[in-house]
């Protein structure tokens, strides 16, 4: 019997290819967005009221993840923008290898802001790294205030939390500054916004402080 | 459930290192996981088990060692375990804390029947 030593990282092969990536984005000069929450937390909505904010300011580029369908795919074209989507048919979230072959359907040089739509999911995303800049997770106001307990990886890998659905704070059980002091207490660099998608509520303070980052 | 395919990578991992080390058969493998990587133990355990039936790892157990959310101060400086997800000094009340370990998700070890080490 024998004992081998090795020490590796499980994920190593997927870090490896994620800083494969970064160095591409870094070549075009592409600020690169991971988007991540539960599913039904607005991230398409969030995605088409960024990209008509945007229009004319700056190229932008969209990379799709879903389980099954390019219904997501089929929303984001029409706003003009290159957008190719990845079915993970059964997968629960992206890896970087899935966006390396994504990318050879787009060109980067040019593009500025390139947006990954990841899978609906608060845990399995968190722990794969895609070349991104930053992982943006949105909470929505629907899903109550104690989501950032429950998912602390996901928020702790996060530099941006978008709060979603803040029409509907009347309506349902979510008290807002606990949401915020769970989430900041989890991670205290979290740079947060409130949105609707609703009634535009704070997508012009949201897309100014992306178009900054480009 | 990316268990499946964190376990997977696991078995990628072993099955080079037993290439390297001119084969043998495996007997355990042993991962750390920090108890903010999000993996569960016992899934990753089911999958492990789903996944090397009816292979020559069958018999193959998993060890999993659980490493606890350790946070470094730049505040004051020092080291404490992160107790209930709270990301604060307990010693300084200061929230500007990294996380230095917790986050482990590595195959450690793996231990090899029939193989006299040289």
């Amino acid at each position: 019997m024998a004992i081998v030593t090795i020490e590796r990282k499980v994920l190593q092969k997927n870090d490896e290819l994620a800083e494969q990536n970064r160095e591409l984005f870094k070549k075009s000069g592409t600020f690169v967005i991971n988007l991540v929450s539960s599913p039904g937390s607005g991230k398409t909505s969030i995605l088409e009221k960024t990209l008509e904010s945007l229009k004319g300011k700056v190229k932008v580029a969209v990379i799709e993840g879903d389980v099954q369908t390019d219904l997501d795919a089929q929303r984001v074209a029409k706003f003009g923008v290159p957008v190719v989507q990845i079915v993970t048919n059964g997968g629960c979230h992206l890896e970087a290898k899935l966006v390396q072959d994504a990318l050879s359907n787009i060109e980067l040089n040019g593009v500025n802001l390139l947006v990954i739509e990841n899978v609906g999911n608060l845990v399995c995303p968190a722990g794969y790294d895609l070349g991104e800049a930053m992982k943006v997770v949105i909470a929505s106001t629907t899903e109550g205030d104690d989501k950032p307990l429950k998912y602390p990886a996901m928020f702790r890998n996060a530099s941006v939390l978008i709060i979603n659905k803040i029409d509907l704070l009347p309506y349902v059980n979510c008290d807002l500054a606990e949401l915020k002091k769970n989430a900041l207490q989890i991670n205290n660099n979290l740079t947060v916004f409130e949105t609707s998608c609703t009634t535009s509520y704070g997508i012009k303070e949201w897309s100014e402080w992306l178009l900054a980052k480009t | 459930m990316h268990e499946l395919s964190i376990a997977e990578n696991i078995i990628e991992i072993v099955k080079e290192t037993l290439a390297s080390s001119g084969g043998g058969k495996l007997r355990s493998v042993k991962v750390r996981l920090g108890e903010l990587a999000g993996v569960v133990p016992d899934s990753l355990d089911f999958c492990f088990t789903a996944i090397t039936k009816g292979t020559p790892m069958e018999e193959a157990k998993l060890e999993i060692e659980r490493t606890a959310i350790i946070a470094h101060c730049t505040g004051c400086g020092k080291d404490s375990t992160v107790e209930g997800l709270i990301f604060k000094c307990p010693l300084c009340e200061s929230v500007n804390v990294g996380v230095i370990s917790g986050n482990e998700l590595q195959v450690v070890e793996i231990e090899i029947d029939g193989l006299e080490r040289n």
